[in-house]
């Protein structure tokens, strides 16, 4: 372990927990504290996030915190000074019910009762979180790491550098470790380094994709009404949401903490050493001009309390934190150097989980918690750029506090990488969203006169939150699709050919279904985990005895294919290569899809000769296209692949043809959303995660194959016994917000309540939530997603939905997969 | 009560400093800027004065001055934070030595004056000449102390408020274990060292106070001196060891050992 904050101790710990031996933690800085941003962090946890995955990483650090006896619960109030931010508290107290954690809305004369120096005129309502509180994070780390010494399986070297991180070049693994107090052989490294992680991955030639960034904080003090205070703290920590600013109390002191100013960016690089730092490595010199403006915001807030001339700013830094280009932790096995792991960009609150977590998947290969969405192979080359990290981390950092959309999209680093047909899309008025730095039209403006066509079908929204990154326009594409023909760009489409004697065996390890299938079939498979978790859900070509083309998305692309170099056989007998960037996706899609695609091609497409789930070349107006049908929307039609040069042509060629069919460009909010969740499909990272299995998400198929597959021995007991939840499709009673009257549309992540307001909770622990969300205007209904207890997951079952902290009745009309349009799914095999 | 103190931008150094490439200047990239600790009492000290004068019905006003580049407006900032009312800045476009400076806040002191008291720091804690208080006093023919650790303020005369009329200082130092204690008249320069008081720190109002405060500022032209800065260069020194002796009781024959052999053990 090279880096001895919170997280390098935390895994130090429980490595040697899990019962490994021989293990040496480094750090440069001296010990307990060497000089990252454990030592100057503001450690307190706030158990709310919207992501469930750092949700459950906070809960179970706070857990560990609180066995080791450095937990202090204080509570604390996030304060509303805007309109909106009392509409989001709603949002937010919603998702707090989701996931079990206590959150009350209080007027601002509360706020004052439980934070007596706090001006109640200037909010307009408090969300007290009770739970909150704050930790000591030296000392934590500091009994971790003795934890681990006092088993005998850990030799700790403060004051040691790491000078290099040698990799056999021909295994691409870590060997050894050189350090200013020796080497170190060893073929595992983890990288703990917190703000440095980049540079001493460099040192290995990998990438950790984070910035440190600046994050301003003073320290107010001796207050007066604190001098009684025993221990550290007394009154809750605020959070002033609207400012970007948080107040707590420090024992005698309040520290005032801001992500208001500026976004400030140091390299790594430039980050000073411990002899040359005034303070320490990452608490560089404060830039008053930048915390100025937030000064009379928190006196606003305050003012008896920092108005005090007696009082005195004893202590104010520019700290360093780190940003990813996504917010969320790096974590996992380098996919550039084996062996190397990264455990990188933890917050206080999420390291000793994200330290167990990472241990776990170290040792078992596999985590308790579901990190997925963290994993270090999730990025692609260029999102790893420093001009990419920096950008996004510029972007997100005065948004910490900030009020953001589900949806919302960045407005830095775009047009990254285009489709052919971008040119053409741009004409028709796409609006694009950015997937795995693709830009995908959404929805084209150009299809504006579908809504006169379809009137109310397409379910317009007029709340603005609903209709934020949102138009009417996804509902009448959708039902255009249904009527006539859709054409869909899916450039972001990731092709990895497997080739070889050993492709077969290979995918067949990897694969729930059966892949050992005539040439020219198409099966749509799911991964699992050793545990029988989600690992992936994709399609899988037989494009020849010893070719698979795999094709799956782009957001989990590069994870999935780092699944499968993992299993590659060592003896070389299987290939894989990464056609993304050669290969484009066409879909055509809809009852006169075959249509279109005959006017086309002299080849034979007819129900008869062209099944579902086959694929074959066919020649399309003298392009040689790889066709595949299938569908991921629910009706008739091709995935048509090509070379990514020729797509342009390809789209320009169903678009002209298309027009006698009614043909229109369709956008991925049908593909992602509508025509999918009529269809019951399911969604990697939404339904389909580590902590649900098949049986559970009614995927289930009446055999199972004889050859061996990862997971299957979980796979065979999840059958055998009765699942703790089940996949449901729910539809909402009324929409009409119960206060308001107004009309309001649910886009997921909301707790599934009884009709009464009881939270529900299955065997296994988990919350029931809304997984997905959205219009399915072809039955005119609102559907949502859930997973329920089996006493719950009952057709008929009137339940509720909370939604801006409100209840909204819902119905359980599916349980299982059985879509709600087309159940008997004669439209795909027509 | 008006008090003139004058203070000099200066990197905050960490335990290792680095040049710039060239040699000329300590590289500031990575680090902030302060004035030196001696110079932070005299702003506490004038700012106390004026504060007493104030308390007793009188009036008084501390000016602060800086001799050095656009950014040295921060360091008077952070005065105006601490307590002081009038802000100069003479602008330079490089490090002056202390004879051009001590002839430019002279001259400036003069038009600006008269001033009942000069306060400077013993010595800048980045150049270390020990000479721009001295010099000053020289150029306006006051009287000076330096290195004073003890500064107090009595009327003239007995009966006599401090507001009043001009009173007499009394200043106290230490000089290699002996007190030494000096009478003198004002108004007089005099350079504090540390240890003479314990500055506050800046209260969020006095920074918001500093942040609206008028800088006056005036450039000057470089006019040349006798005394330049030719390079820098950091002395070696030895590396710091800690030697572990043992653990527990077995550690205890090695220490008497180490006792005995610096002759601390009879």
């Amino acid at each position: 372990m090279i880096g001895a904050g919170i997280v390098g101790n935390g895994l130090a710990y429980h490595l040697a927990r899990l019962g490994l031996r021989d293990l040496i933690l480094v750090d440069k800085g001296p010990l307990p504290n060497p000089g990252g941003s454990t030592g100057h962090a503001s450690n307190f946890i706030f158990p709310i996030d919207y992501s469930k995955m750092m949700t459950d990483l906070t809960f179970d650090s706070t857990a560990q915190y609180k066995e080791m006896g450095v937990f202090i619960e204080s509570g604390g109030i996030e304060v509303a000074r805007l309109p909106e931010r009392e509409v989001e508290f709603a949002r937010r107290v919603s998702v707090a019910k989701a996931w079990g954690i206590p959150a009350e809305i209080i007027d601002p004369q509360e706020v004052a009762r439980l934070v007596p120096y706090l001006d109640p005129s200037v909010i307009r309502a408090g969300l007290h979180f009770p739970t909150v509180g704050v930790v000591d994070s030296l000392r934590a780390g500091t009994i971790m790491r003795e934890r681990a010494q006092a088993t005998g399986a850990l030799e700790v070297r403060a004051n040691t550098e790491v000078l290099g991180i040698d990799v056999n070049p021909a295994t691409r693994r870590v060997e050894r470790v050189r350090t200013t107090n020796g080497d170190i052989e060893t073929d595992m490294v983890a990288i703990c380094c917190g703000v440095w992680s980049p540079r001493v991955a460099e040192l290995a030639g990998a990438h950790i994709a984070l910035t440190p960034i600046v994050h301003q904080m003073i320290s107010v003090g001796p207050i007066p009404l604190f001098a009684d205070t025993v221990g550290e703290i007394a009154y809750p920590i605020v959070r002033d949401v609207d400012a970007n600013m948080y107040e707590r109390q420090h024992g005698g002191d309040i520290e005032v903490g801001s992500y208001a100013h500026r976004p400030i960016i140091v390299s790594p690089g430039e980050i000073p050493s411990n002899e040359e730092a005034s303070l320490s490595p990452t608490e560089l010199p404060f830039t008053q001009d930048d915390f100025d403006p937030q000064l009379a915001e928190a006196l606003e807030l305050m003012p008896d309390l920092l108005g005090d001339e007696g009082v005195g700013i004893r202590y104010a830094i520019n700290g360093l934190i780190s940003m990813t280009p996504d917010g969320h932790p790096v974590l996992g096995e380098s996919p550039e150097v084996r062996g190397l792991w990264s455990v990188a960009a933890s917050w206080i609150k999420e390291g000793p989980g994200i330290a167990r977590a990472l241990a776990e998947w170290m040792v078992e290969g596999r985590s308790e918690l579901d990190v997925h969405e963290a994993d270090i192979a999730r990025f692609y080359p260029f999102q790893q750029t420093r001009q990419h990290v920096r950008a996004r981390a510029s972007e997100s950092f005065n948004k910490m506090y900030g009020i953001v959309h589900p949806a919302e999209q960045w407005s830095l680093e775009r047009e990254i990488r285009l489709s052919p047909m971008f040119a053409a899309e741009k004409e028709l008025g796409a609006f694009f969203y950015q997937t795995a730095g693709w830009e995908r039209p959404h929805w084209y403006e150009s299809n504006a006169p579908l809504l006169d066509r379809y009137g109310d079908r397409v379910m317009p929204r007029s709340a603005e939150w609903e209709s934020r990154w949102w138009s009417p326009l996804v509902n009448a594409e959708h039902l255009a699709m249904r009527d006539g023909c859709g054409l869909v760009d899916l450039s972001a489409f990731v092709e990895l050919d497997v080739t070889g004697k050993g492709a077969l065996s290979t995918l067949q390890l990897l694969s729930v279904a059966q892949l050992d299938v005539p040439v020219g079939r198409v099966v749509y498979t799911s991964w699992l985990d050793g545990a029988g978790g989600f690992k992936a859900d994709l399609t899988v070509m037989r494009l020849g005895v010893d070719h698979f083309r795999v094709v799956t998305g782009g957001a989990h692309g590069m994870a999935d294919k780092q699944w499968i170099l993992d299993h590659l056989p060592t003896d070389g007998s299987a290939h894989l290569s990464d056609l993304t960037s050669a290969w484009t996706t066409i879909g055509l899609w809809g009852p006169r899809s075959r249509d279109v695609l005959a006017s086309v091609t002299d080849d034979d497409v007819s129900a008869e000769g062209f099944g579902f789930a086959t694929c074959r070349e066919i020649e399309t107006s003298g392009l040689s296209t790889l066709a595949s049908r299938i569908s991921y929307v629910g009706e008739l039609g091709w995935e048509l692949y090509l070379p990514i040069e020729q797509g342009a042509r390809l789209w320009r060629t169903l678009f002209e043809a298309g027009q006698v069919h009614g043909l229109v460009p369709v956008g991925i909010g049908v593909y992602g959303t509508t025509g999918r969740l009529e269809k019951a499909y399911r969604s990697y990272g939404n339904e389909l995660t580590p902590e649900y299995n098949l049986v559970e998400a009614g995927m289930a198929r009446p055999k199972v194959k004889l050859q061996e597959f990862i997971g299957k021995e979980a796979y065979l007991a999840q059958r055998e016994s009765d699942p703790a939840a089940l996949c449901c499709t729910l539809t909402v009673d009324d929409h009409r917000s119960p206060s308001t009257g107004e009309l309001r549309y649910m886009l997921g992540g909301e707790p599934i309540v009884t009709l009464s307001g009881e939270r529900i909770v299955d065997a296994k622990g988990r919350p029931s939530y809304v997984t997905s969300a959205g219009s399915a205007p072809s039955v005119g209904v609102h559907v949502l997603l859930a997973y329920l207890p089996p006493d719950l997951a009952v057709e008929g079952t009137r339940l509720s939905v909370v939604y801006m902290n409100e209840l909204f009745g819902v119905t359980v009309a599916v349980v299982g997969a059985r879509p709600l349009f087309d159940p008997e799914n004669e439209r795909v095999r027509a | 009560m008006r008090i003139l103190v004058c203070v000099k931008r200066i990197p905050m150094v960490g335990g290792r400093i680095v040049l710039t490439p060239d040699g000329g200047q300590i590289d500031t990239s990575m680090l902030g800027f302060t004035v030196s600790p001696h110079e932070e009492c005299a702003v506490e000290e004038a700012v106390r004065i004026v504060e007493a004068v104030r308390a007793k019905g009188g009036s008084g006003e501390v000016t602060v001055l800086t001799l050095g580049p656009p950014e040295a407006a921060d360091q008077l900032r952070d005065a105006v934070a601490l307590g002081a009312s009038k802000c100069v800045l003479l602008e330079t476009d490089r490090e002056w030595g202390p004879i051009a400076t001590a002839e430019a806040i002279a001259q400036e002191a003069r038009e600006r004056g008269p001033f009942d008291l000069l306060l400077f720091g013993n010595e800048a804690a980045d150049s270390g000449d020990f000479q721009v208080g001295i010099r000053v006093a020289h150029l306006l023919d006051l009287p000076v102390v330096t290195g004073i650790k003890g500064l107090a303020l009595e009327p003239s005369g007995s009966a006599g408020s401090l507001a009043g009329s001009l009173p007499r200082a009394s200043a106290r130092r230490e000089y290699r274990g002996v007190e030494e204690s000096f009478e003198l008249g004002l108004p007089a320069v005099v350079t504090v060292k540390e240890g003479i008081n314990l500055p506050r720190y800046p209260s969020l109002p006095g920074r918001m106070r500093a942040k609206k405060a008028v800088i006056d500022s005036l450039a000057l032209g470089w006019q040349g001196e006798a005394l330049s800065t030719e390079s820098l260069r950091v002395p070696t020194v030895e590396r710091r060891r800690a030697e572990l002796l043992g653990r527990g009781a077995e550690a205890v024959p090695a220490l008497v050992a180490l006792l005995e052999s610096l002759g601390l053990l009879s």
